[in-house]
């Protein structure tokens, strides 16, 4: 899957990204390892992971929010990374990021108005007062939110409308990507719903790509094309949502799927669960070999010396396992 | 079977400049040995005002109000002193927190720490309690215990801190643990394994455990019975079983529908519960739900629901049961063997 694209119309491509952070004492924390993927125009990647897998990380590489190690972005096939000047400010315009907490991620002191249509001021995408108070008011009601809403200020909302608050903002100025970096997991059961169906509605009607980041792997499969699991920095399984879930293949996706607590008693009650002992390693110094090796019950000698390649074991479905031949 | 503990219209404000914030307004449930009570509601619907209230950790502007009953052991605690207090709390009823980093003291070692209950309550001296802290430690699974009991909380992981709060937990061999959302700060793979620790616990000690959470899907391999609370009421109690297979409040089923299945169908689109809770500042004319509810008639608006009962204790506070109600809904309605007004 690396070099060539194998999809019709990438929006963005990433190849072997590669992201280190120095932790002081010549120590190297190695927060995104290599990782490749891409994502067709009008789909949605779910990444998922435990927390401190890297998953954020990738997601603030990949819009350029952090600077990267080695390996390339591309969005519409132009380096992310080497864009200066104009190039730059064009491709902020169409890449726009939802973030995990929306108390943290929205000025207390900006009116809603104001917050939805800053990107439209960046962009000179509105020239007076009025225009911007329409603007605001129609990108409410978009979100499901009330035109009235607009002179508020960020205090006076609940969570699930604060994170509309922040859908808003992103899709003010029409991009084409949009990353959203665990918009739900802040949020009660009935309110993630609501947003996840949001998200769903808003794509179908602007023709919106996402990369949607989280840990929870239920609501994942609800609005992800395609899925890749990560560990540790790494891609350990890419495949279709249907395929992840109907036939995991690396022995940590299915541990992961096998985690995640079914709402119905007599289904409970019959599953084997498959329980991983420990934690997760330390990503400053990660084991050799398969970084799942500490804690997958199938591992071989193979595993702890070797590191596995990403292997093709059918049609878009893409395991780093030394197991899977 | 024996109830141990009681809690009769159970209220909890908190007195604020903005007014009187009634968080739970009139909460009955009651837990037998060795039986496991989940409370399941959203943010804000009173469920740890009320786990706060069973161990007497409401502080000022919150104030148990006057009516309300918390029956252990023959009495009403609430009319108890503190220094009776003193020797239910950690003793014979312990908690465990969500946030475990916030909830151990990070200048003691984990060790002091689950000690200093066994010298308060079991008048141990610090050796015999250090070394069963040892042995605690051992219980719950955390390996090389001597060597951890002296680390700090800071030198444990997430998972393993929460190992810690439920070793503190057990120490007096308390008869009620309260579990206040103990894995809603953990990863999948680690909220396994600690809901298998306290499966496991229980069995071997016959603890009855108070489960607190907003994840059904937590609730569904655990919990003997399930009580749903919406903005500082229970709206619906029943066992496991008929939560799940026959919820008869339309919130219940609605939030059983918002959850995303993992053998459920993914193209569907998930049921999701419009609007938020109600403002609870406000005083509650109708039905709490009103505003949220799809089977709303007139007078969910006007009057309180009243309590239905039906078979095996199964109560459910909504109109839809009352006789007069017709109609096609994908919830049971109807069939109450009793009433109580509200």
């Amino acid at each position: 899957m690396c070099g060539k694209s194998i999809i019709e119309e990438p929006v963005l491509q990433v190849n072997h990204l590669k992201k280190y952070f120095p932790m002081g004492k010549g120590q190297i924390l190695k927060a995104v390892d290599d990782v490749s993927f891409e994502i067709g125009k009008g789909k949605t990647l779910g990444l998922v992971g435990e927390s401190g897998c890297g998953k954020t990380t990738c997601g603030r590489t990949c819009t350029g929010l952090y600077s990267k190690t080695s390996g390339e972005v591309l969005f519409k096939g132009q380096d992310v990374h080497k864009l200066r000047g104009k190039d730059r400010k064009a491709f902020t315009k169409s890449v726009q990021t939802i973030f995990q907490d929306p108390y943290a991620s929205l000025d207390p002191r900006m009116k809603v108005s104001e917050l939805v249509t800053e990107g439209l001021r960046i962009h000179n995408m509105i020239s007076n007062k009025k225009e911007e108070q329409e603007r605001a008011q129609e990108l409410l009601r978009l979100v499901g939110l009330q035109a009235e809403h607009a002179n508020r200020y960020i205090h006076e909302f609940s969570g699930g409308q604060r994170q509309r608050i922040g859908i808003a903002r992103a899709l003010a100025i029409e991009p084409e990507f949009i990353v959203c970096d665990e918009p739900i997991s802040a949020l009660d059961v009935s309110i993630q719903a609501q947003i996840v169906n949001l998200l769903k509605e808003m794509q179908a009607k602007m023709d919106l790509t996402y990369l949607f980041v989280a840990h929870d792997l239920s609501m994942v499969r609800h609005i992800s094309d395609q899925v890749a699991v990560m560990y540790l920095g790494k891609i350990v399984e890419l495949t279709t949502s249907d395929e992840l879930y109907s036939h995991p293949v690396h022995p940590y996706t299915q541990a992961l799927l096998s985690a995640i607590p079914i709402p119905d008693p007599d289904v409970e009650k019959k599953r084997e669960r498959i329980v991983l002992t420990g934690d997760v390693p330390s990503p400053i110094s990660p084991p050799p070999g398969c970084r799942f090796c500490s804690r997958c019950k199938y591992a071989t000698e193979q595993c702890f010396e070797e590191e596995p390649e990403m292997k093709k074991i059918g049609p878009e479905h893409y395991v780093a396992c030394h197991l899977c031949k | 079977m024996n109830n141990i503990l009681e809690v009769k219209n159970l209220q909890v404000s908190y007195h604020t400049y903005a007014g009187e914030v009634k968080a739970v307004r009139g909460v009955d449930f009651s837990v037998s040995e060795g039986e496991t009570l989940a409370i399941v509601g959203e943010s804000g619907c009173g469920k740890t005002v009320s786990a706060k209230a069973v161990m007497g950790l409401i502080q000022t502007p919150g104030v148990i109000k006057e009516g309300s009953e918390i029956n252990y052991g023959g009495k009403n605690l609430v009319a108890q002193p503190e220094s009776e207090w003193e020797k239910y709390r950690g003793g014979e009823c312990a908690m465990i927190f969500q946030d475990a980093l916030a909830a151990l003291n990070p200048t003691l070692s984990v060790g002091k720490q689950i000690a200093e209950n066994l010298i308060i309550h079991r008048n141990c001296n610090k050796r015999e309690a250090m070394e069963k802290a040892v042995e605690l430690l051992e219980k719950v699974g955390i390996p090389e215990a001597d060597k951890r009991v002296k680390q700090y909380p800071h030198e444990f992981s997430g998972g393993m801190r929460q190992r810690v709060m439920i070793a503190i937990a057990l120490a007096c061999n308390p008869k009620i643990i309260i579990a206040d959302e103990p894995t809603t700060a953990l990863d999948v793979t680690i909220q396994a394994q600690i809901l298998e620790l306290l499966k496991e616990l229980q069995k071997e000690l016959k603890t009855s455990i108070i489960l607190i959470t907003h994840d059904l899907g937590v609730v569904a391999d655990m919990a003997d019975q399930i009580a749903v609370m919406y903005s500082g009421k229970i709206i619906e109690k029943g066992s496991g079983r008929d939560i799940f297979y026959h919820p008869r409040h339309p919130y219940t089923w609605s939030l059983l529908n918002a959850v995303p299945r993992l053998d459920g169908d993914r193209k569907k689109n998930l049921v999701s519960i419009e609007g938020t809770p109600p403002d609870l500042l406000l005083e509650l004319k109708g039905c709490p739900f009103v505003e949220r509810c799809a089977h709303c008639m007139n007078i969910c608006t006007r009057q309180a629901p009243p309590t239905f009962t039906f078979e095996n204790e199964h109560r459910a506070t909504c109109w839809l049961h009352h006789e007069k109600v017709q109609g096609e809904y994908p919830f049971e309605t109807g069939g109450a063997l009793c009433v109580e007004k509200a």
